[in-house]
């Protein structure tokens, strides 16, 4: 780890001034970022600790029933918020199906969205890497890729973003609040991650020294809590990156979805919104034909990036299946594997 | 650049002064204070054997810096035990047969106690392994920690029983 100058500021106005030297780079929990730093990916000349700004810990209700999420907010407290588990459930699941109860009770909100991507060459200071270091090449392609991106990629990165959290977040039209050095400003969650193109060290729409205060989820989304789920892929059964994940939430009315939202994850460099899927199911029966037409469409332009190919398959099934089990209804209570596409029924066993 | 932190450790406060930001938790625990019972295994957060708990919640020492911490509680597995009484996931792990080489186990346990604190798992076994995934063992005594945490959840929550009665 490279030395730094460590700065814990006192106010959102501090920290934005601070954050003005080249160099810097805000910590939070640093579950990410004190990882990167370890293996020499990151080298901030400049840390500037939030964790001690005041106020951005808090979830508040709105008065029209969504929600603001503080940046601060630690993932394990706002997936076990009764009034927010209940409100937004695959939100919660996505949180708790990802990384471990250690990290979860220490990563942040904004911490989530602005983690790096799992890339192996982005991580390995030896391999080229654009996302990494530009113009370098990008060693992943005709490397290890079978985990690698199939939406949205470019032939100079083929990383995936790996978050959870965000894809019931991007589903449901989260919006991020950040302040900076040119005041406050809304970004959709949507618009937040970039895709690599050519410039795949360009990871995020933020601008220097912007800093996220809160997500916040409208009331409009709230519509879904009866009939929502995450679903996500794992190598192993807890404590794993999704190879494919889906977030799914339907709005019923008598026997017909009115409204429908998907989103993917592990498949793009960002949270990926599936709206063609979602407007074929507008007004239909909740058929497994209806379900899987939509997961074609949802994958339509997917293409494999090397070692691949398996994933689009892969995706179609989590959107099918996570579909049906939205329909099914959320259950009652979190399923002992949350996200597991092997536990639909509370109790099943995955270790005998 | 003066680097100052207070922090309580195991009940006793410390002020340290530090000559370098880039400390951990976990190393100002093991190289600082001699607390050298959460281990470094991996150094990345993905092991788990660097454990504790910091304000009451189990995290990983390995990525927390120290600086970060300032005025917080810490306890360790060296402020587990009263004396010579084991704490009870101390007992249990011993009477379950919940590590074999040993090097995982401070984690192991401070995860657990931890997990018994935050109460989502009830006694659902499933719910048990899903929340202690976080730590690894390669020994594979897997079987013998889930009985352990199993058996300290069902006699606390007889305590509690008998305590509403």
């Amino acid at each position: 780890m490279n030395r730094f100058d460590y700065i814990q500021p006192k106010s959102v106005n501090e920290a934005i001034a601070a954050a003005s030297a080249p160099g810097s780079t805000y910590l939070a929990a640093g579950t990410n970022l004190l990882d990167l730093m370890k293996i020499g990916v990151s080298t901030p000349a400049r840390i500037i600790d939030i964790t001690r700004l005041p106020g951005l810990d808090e979830i508040n209700w709105l008065p029209d029933g969504g929600v603001r999420i503080g940046a601060l907010v630690r993932n394990s407290d706002l997936a076990y918020d009764v009034r927010f588990s209940r409100t937004f459930p695959s939100v919660a699941e996505a949180l708790l199906s990802g990384a471990s109860a250690q990290l979860r009770n220490a990563a942040t909100v904004s911490g989530n969205l602005m983690q790096r991507t799992r890339c192996a060459y982005f991580q390995d200071l030896a391999s080229a890497c654009n996302r990494r270091k530009p113009g370098s090449g990008c060693d992943a392609r005709g490397g290890e890729n079978r985990l690698h991106a199939v939406l949205g990629w470019s032939e100079h990165c083929i990383a995936t973003h790996p978050s959870d959290f965000c894809v019931p977040l991007v589903a449901l039209d989260a919006v991020v609040e950040v302040e900076g050095p040119h005041g406050a400003r809304d970004i959709a969650l949507e618009a937040l991650h970039a895709l690599p193109g050519a410039t795949p060290e360009r990871e995020t729409t933020l601008q220097p020294g912007e800093l996220i205060l809160a997500v916040r989820l409208p009331a409009q989304a709230t519509v879904y809590a009866g009939h929502t789920r995450y679903l996500k892929l794992r190598e192993r059964t807890s404590y794993a990156f999704g190879v494919v994940s889906a977030a799914a939430a339907l709005e019923m009315s008598g026997g017909t979805i009115r409204t429908a939202r998907i989103a993917l994850g592990g498949i793009a460099a960002k949270p990926w919104r599936a709206r063609a899927a979602e407007a074929m199911l507008e007004n239909v029966k909740p058929t497994p034909e209806a379900f899987a037409k939509a997961a074609e469409l949802a994958l339509v332009d997917a293409r494999p990036s090397g070692d691949n190919a398996f994933k689009i398959a892969l995706a179609r099934n989590i959107v099918v299946r996570t579909l049906t089990l939205a329909h099914d209804g959320t259950p009652k209570d979190m399923p002992a594997l949350p996200a597991s596409p092997f536990a639909a029924t509370p109790g099943t066993s995955h270790a005998g | 650049m003066s680097l100052s932190v207070s922090v309580t450790i195991n009940g006793a406060p410390h002020a340290i002064e530090l000559d370098d930001p880039r400390v951990t938790l976990l190393d100002l625990l093991r190289e600082r204070l001699e607390l050298t019972g959460a281990k470094k295994g991996c150094d990345r957060g993905q092991c788990g054997a660097c454990t504790v708990l910091v304000g009451g919640r189990r995290v990983n020492s390995c990525l927390t810096l120290a600086l970060s911490l300032d005025g917080s509680e810490v306890i360790t597995i060296e402020g587990l035990a009263s004396g010579d009484a084991l704490h009870p996931v101390q007992a249990a792990f011993i009477e379950h047969d919940g590590f074999q080489c040993g090097f995982c186990t401070p984690g192991q346990i401070m995860s657990a106690v931890g997990l018994i604190a935050e109460g989502h798992a009830g006694d659902d076994p499933e719910r048990i392994r899903e929340l202690m995934s976080g730590n690894l063992c390669r020994c594979g005594a897997y079987k013998g920690i889930t009985e352990a945490v199993l058996e300290v959840q069902r006699a606390q929550q007889t305590g509690n029983r008998k305590d509403a009665a």
